[in-house]
C-alpha cells in the first residue's frame, strides 16, 4: 500500500547547514612567533609513529567491554527524598510541577488540581526544600508561599537561583524570589487584557536573542497563546511577544484535514525548546498534534483578540497525531532533530523533527503520560511518568521496546505528574505526584555513566525513516 | 628566528614553503579515521596550532602538557637510562596520544573503534 502525505507551509526563509569538516589547523591568535624549521622538523619525526598507533587503536578491540569502577556503584534506585508539606496533602491538593534551581541544591514543587475542569478559586502552594540543608525537615518545606489560584506549572531561573515563575489556572504568570522572605512575589501579569483566559500548562525561561544574559519568561496555555512577558513597573509583566495557534494556520498533512469554522485556537499543553537551535521548539497541543514551531515566524497569527503585542503563528511542520492531549515534549540535549512527547494515550513517541511518523512509538502507561524528560547525562536515556504511580527510565542501549527500570512512587495507583532530572546532579531525580508528594530518586551508576558508543547508537536512532 | 624582520627574500620564501609543509603534516593526521582534534603545543605548554575550539584547546594543552611532564620524570626517576617516548591515555569516550619532543608535544584526541 502507497500512503502519502505532503504539508504545506510558506516560509521565505532558507536555511543551509553544513557540518564542520576537519578543516586545516588554524593558528590560535595572540601567538608568539613559530620557528616553523624546528616546528617542521618535530612533526617529520613524529608523523610516522603517530599515524601507526592512530591506526592500531582505530582497529583495536582490545579495551571492548572493559569497565574500571573508579566509585562503588549505585546498583540500585533508591529513594532519598520523600517531601511534601502536610497543609496541601490536608486539603488533597496534587504536586503538578517540580523544578530544581541553578545550583541543583534547592527543589521547588508547586501544588493545585490537574483532574478538577472547573474554575477554581481554591488556594494552592509553591513550596521549596533546600536539600543540602543539614536540618532538612521533610514536611516542613524552607519557603511556603500561599497562592490565590491553582498554580499548573513552574520553573526555576537557568542561572539565578532564587528566581522561579509560575503559571496558574485562571491564566496568571508570577515570578517569586526565593531569597525574599517577606514577600517573595516580585512580578506578575495580573488580570488584564493580555492574561491567558485559560490555564497555563507550562512556563520557561527563554535566552533573550539580543542580550546574551538576559532572559524572559514564556508562557503556554490552552487560549491558544504562547507569550513572552518582560518587566515594566509596579512588579508588572506585559507582553514582549507573542504567537498564537489558530486551526488555519497549522501546515497541514493531507491526511489530517479536518472541518473547522471560525478562527479556532488551539490548546497548547506543552513546549520545549531546542538545545541546538535557538529559535525552533517544539508544541504539544489539547488535540493531540505536536508541532514544529518558530520563534523567527513573521506571518501574522489570525487571533488577535485581547493582545497588546501583534501575534504571529510560529506552526512550520506538524506531526503525527497522539490519541488524546499532549502534556509533556522534551528536545534531546544530545541530538538536534530528535525530541519526545508523552500523551493522554499513554504512549511516548520518538520523533525526528525531520519527519512527521514518529521513530518508535511505546505504551508506556495503560492510563496517561504526563511527563517525559531526556536525561541530562545519558543521551540515550529518558524517564517517564505514568498515571499508574510509576517513574518509569528507559535506556535505549539495553531495549527499545521497554523501560530498563520501573519505580512505583504511590501506594495508592495515584498519578505522577511531573517529573525532573537535577540538571547539577544527574544522578538525581525528583517527581511529584497526585498524593501531594514529591520524592526524590537515586538512579544507579547505570543511569548517570555515558557508554562508550552512545551517540553513534542515538544517530542511527535518528536516521531511521520511517515517513 | 621566526619573525619577518631581517630576513631576506629568499629565507621568507623559505619560510613560506616550511609552514605550508606543517599545516600539509597537521591535515594528513587530523583526516586520520576518527580523530577529534589534533594540537600541537610548544615547551612552555602554550598551544601553537590547533583544529579545535579555542577553550578546548587551552585546556587540554595545559593539562596534558602538565601530565607529559609528570610522566617524563616518573620514566627518568625510575630509569636516568630511560625515557618517554609516548603517552596514550585511554578514556572511556577517547583515546588520547601524545607525542613529546624536546620543543613540541603533539596531542591527537580520537574516538574508539566502531
Amino acid at each position: 500500500m502507497a500512503e502519502g502525505a505532503a504539508q504545506t507551509c510558506r516560509s521565505r526563509e532558507v536555511g543551509v547547514q553544513a557540518d564542520p569538516e576537519a578543516g586545516p589547523a588554524r593558528p590560535l591568535a595572540l601567538l608568539s612567533p613559530v620557528d616553523y624549521v624546528g616546528l617542521r622538523a618535530f612533526l617529520q619525526r613524529v608523523e610516522e609513529p603517530v599515524i601507526r598507533e592512530l591506526d592500531k587503536n582505530w582497529k583495536s578491540h582490545a579495551f571492548d567491554g572493559f569497565e574500571v569502577n573508579w566509585a562503588d556503584p549505585n546498583e540500585t534506585v533508591s529513594c532519598v527524598h520523600s517531601l511534601s508539606y502536610p497543609e496541601a496533602q490536608e486539603r488533597n491538593l496534587q504536586v503538578t510541577g517540580v523544578s530544581w534551581n541553578a545550583t541543583g541544591a534547592v527543589l521547588a514543587c508547586s501544588y493545585g488540581r490537574l483532574d478538577d475542569g472547573d474554575w477554581s478559586s481554591e488556594k494552592s502552594f509553591l513550596c521549596t526544600w533546600n536539600l543540602d540543608r543539614r536540618a532538612l525537615n521533610p514536611h516542613r518545606p524552607d519557603l511556603v508561599v500561599e497562592v490565590p489560584s491553582a498554580i499548573m506549572c513552574l520553573a526555576f531561573h537557568p542561572q539565578q537561583p532564587s528566581l522561579i515563575a509560575g503559571g496558574l489556572f485562571n491564566g496568571e504568570v508570577l515570578i517569586w524570589d526565593t531569597s525574599r522572605q517577606e514577600d517573595p512575589l516580585i512580578w506578575r501579569t495580573g488580570m488584564t487584557d493580555d492574561t491567558h483566559t485559560d490555564p497555563v500548562y507550562e512556563v520557561g525561561w527563554l535566552r533573550d536573542s539580543r542580550q546574551a544574559h538576559t532572559f524572559r519568561v514564556l508562557s503556554v496555555s490552552t487560549d491558544g497563546k504562547i507569550l513572552v512577558w518582560q518587566e515594566e513597573r509596579d512588579g508588572l509583566l506585559r507582553p514582549a511577544s507573542g504567537f498564537a495557534l489558530v486551526q488555519q494556520q497549522i501546515p497541514r498533512s493531507t491526511k489530517l484535514k479536518k472541518h473547522y469554522r471560525g478562527d479556532m485556537a488551539v490548546g497548547v499543553t506543552s513546549l520545549s525548546f531546542s538545545h541546538f537551535e535557538p529559535s525552533v521548539f517544539i508544541s504539544g497541543t489539547e488535540g493531540g498534534y505536536l508541532m514544529k514551531c518558530s520563534t523567527a515566524a513573521e506571518t501574522v497569527a489570525l487571533l488577535q483578540k485581547g493582545s497588546s503585542v501583534p501575534l504571529r503563528a510560529p506552526a512550520q511542520f506538524i506531526f503525527s497525531l497522539h490519541g488524546g492531549p499532549i502534556y509533556s515534549v522534551s528536545c534531546s540535549p544530545f541530538h538536534r532533530n530528535l525530541f519526545l512527547s508523552g500523551g493522554t494515550d499513554g504512549h511516548v513517541h520518538l520523533h525526528s523533527m525531520l519527519q512527521a511518523r514518529p521513530l518508535l512509538s511505546l505504551q508506556l502507561s495503560k492510563k496517561y503520560i504526563f511527563s517525559v524528560r531526556w536525561s541530562p547525562v545519558r543521551p540515550l536515556v529518558f524517564g517517564a511518568a505514568s498515571g499508574e504511580g510509576e517513574v518509569q527510565l528507559f535506556d535505549f542501549a539495553k531495549s527499545s521496546q521497554k523501560p530498563s527500570v520501573s519505580i512505583r512512587q504511590t501506594s495508592n495507583q495515584s498519578p505522577i505528574y511531573c517529573l525532573e532530572f537535577n540538571p547539577r546532579q544527574p544522578q538525581l531525580l525528583a517527581a511529584g505526584d497526585g498524593s501531594g508528594t514529591v520524592k526524590v530518586w537515586q538512579l544507579s551508576s547505570d543511569f548517570t555513566e555515558e557508554g562508550p558508543r552512545e551517540m553513534s547508537h542515538l544517530d542511527q536512532l535518528a536516521n531511521e525513516v520511517t515517513d | 628566528m621566526g619573525g619577518d624582520r631581517g630576513m631576506s627574500n629568499h629565507e621568507q620564501g623559505l619560510a613560506v614553503l616550511k609552514q605550508a609543509e606543517v599545516e600539509e603534516t597537521l591535515k594528513r593526521i587530523q583526516s586520520h579515521k576518527g580523530v577529534i582534534g589534533t594540537i600541537v603545543v610548544n615547551a612552555e605548554g602554550i598551544p601553537i596550532r590547533t583544529t579545535l575550539d579555542n577553550s578546548t584547546t587551552v585546556q587540554y594543552a595545559g593539562l596534558l602538557h602538565q601530565l607529559t611532564m609528570k610522566a617524563k620524570s616518573t620514566v627518568r626517576d625510575i630509569d636516568p637510562q630511560n625515557d618517554l617516548t609516548f603517552l596514550r591515555i585511554r578514556s572511556k569516550k577517547h583515546e588520547i596520544m601524545v607525542a613529546p619532543d624536546k620543543e613540541y608535544l603533539l596531542i591527537v584526541i580520537q574516538n574508539p573503534c566502531e
